[in-house]
């Protein structure tokens, strides 16, 4: 029986063409939709029930903060008791009396002191954001670890405008 | 004169090999780093910054996200709430599903409040105090990761 040979000499050319096209679609497709994604971080709060009734009678008096809205619902006065803070960095000057107001021999946030929070209905949010971070803690700067402070945060009741 | 030509017959083609590896490795880079997962993130909220917040150690067992707009609207569930009513009766709905088929007590979720820097405080006070009175416990204010300190040392 006679077996017939292909004629391999000739070569099968694959065509790159459309997959080349294809891959660079797909790699503009990813470039386009990559977006940076920051991290995003917490603080939590525990308020069981209604606010009145979460406020479990401790030793320490709770420390209340208040945070006044002024003109454009910008951050108008910030009051620790009854002690205005004034200055162009209220937020630090509260940070620093809050360091010199709680007992944390036992440990960074070893204090079972809490702070309300009573704000203005139209103040930003973000003032309320640098109010807690400057309550619950802050980085040291030689060794960029943080630092907790108080930890339990509360909002007093709101006051409609 | 004489010129001599140069036999002209072979087709020159580039080496498309390392070519198309990188292009491979980079779809690939991008299908691993593309995040789909990150459903919550809304764009539409930009975050108040702060060095003191930190991701999460661990995932909350039952998270439930409520992101509110500078303009005071609510999104949740993808839906744009226009008014706190609409959000209650949402996170009510919300509420009968987690009794009935979680084996989870609502005191265990945690509300995870993503609003917008200048939203305005009183309207997260008042979802708060609305998730309180749905007996939710747990809240998480959301905020962004600042690598500059937020505070200055007096």
């Amino acid at each position: 029986m006679k077996i017939r040979h292909a004629d391999r000499r000739e070569q099968i050319t694959l065509q790159m063409t459309p997959m080349i096209d294809i891959v660079f679609q797909l790699l503009i497709f990813f470039v386009f939709t990559f977006k940076i994604v920051l991290p995003e971080g917490d603080f939590n709060i525990r308020m069981p029930a209604a606010s009145g009734e979460s406020a479990e009678e401790s030793e320490t008096p709770v420390i209340r903060v208040r945070l006044r809205a002024g003109e454009n619902r910008n951050l108008a006065a910030v009051e620790l008791g009854d002690t205005p803070l004034t200055g162009d960095n209220p937020f630090g000057q509260l940070q620093a009396r809050i360091r010199g107001m709680i007992d944390d021999s036992a440990g960074p946030g070893s204090s079972d002191q809490e702070v309300e929070l009573d704000c203005d209905y139209d103040l930003r949010y973000r003032y309320v954001i640098q109010a807690i971070t400057a309550i619950t803690g802050y980085v040291d700067p030689t060794t960029n670890e943080q630092v907790k402070l108080i930890e339990k945060v509360r909002f007093a009741p709101t006051s409609q405008p | 004169m004489r010129l001599t030509k140069r036999h002209s017959g072979d087709i020159v083609e580039g080496d498309m090999t390392p070519m198309i590896d990188m292009a491979f490795q980079l779809i690939a880079f991008f299908m691993l780093v593309v995040n789909f997962s990150d459903a919550e993130q809304d764009q539409r909220i930009k975050l108040p910054a702060s060095e003191l917040a930190n991701p999460p150690q661990a995932p909350y067992d039952e998270p439930l996200t409520i992101h509110l707009t500078e303009r005071g609207e609510f999104i949740f569930s993808g839906n744009l709430l226009p008014s706190l009513e609409d959000l209650r009766a949402a996170l009510l709905r919300e509420t009968q599903i987690v009794s009935r088929h979680l084996d989870k007590k609502l005191g265990d979720v945690t509300v995870i409040i993503r609003a917008d820097e200048n939203a305005r405080t009183g309207i997260v006070q008042e979802v708060i105090s609305m998730c309180q009175e749905l007996k939710f416990e747990r809240f998480a204010l959301r905020g962004k990761k600042a690598e500059a300190p937020t505070i200055r040392s007096p």
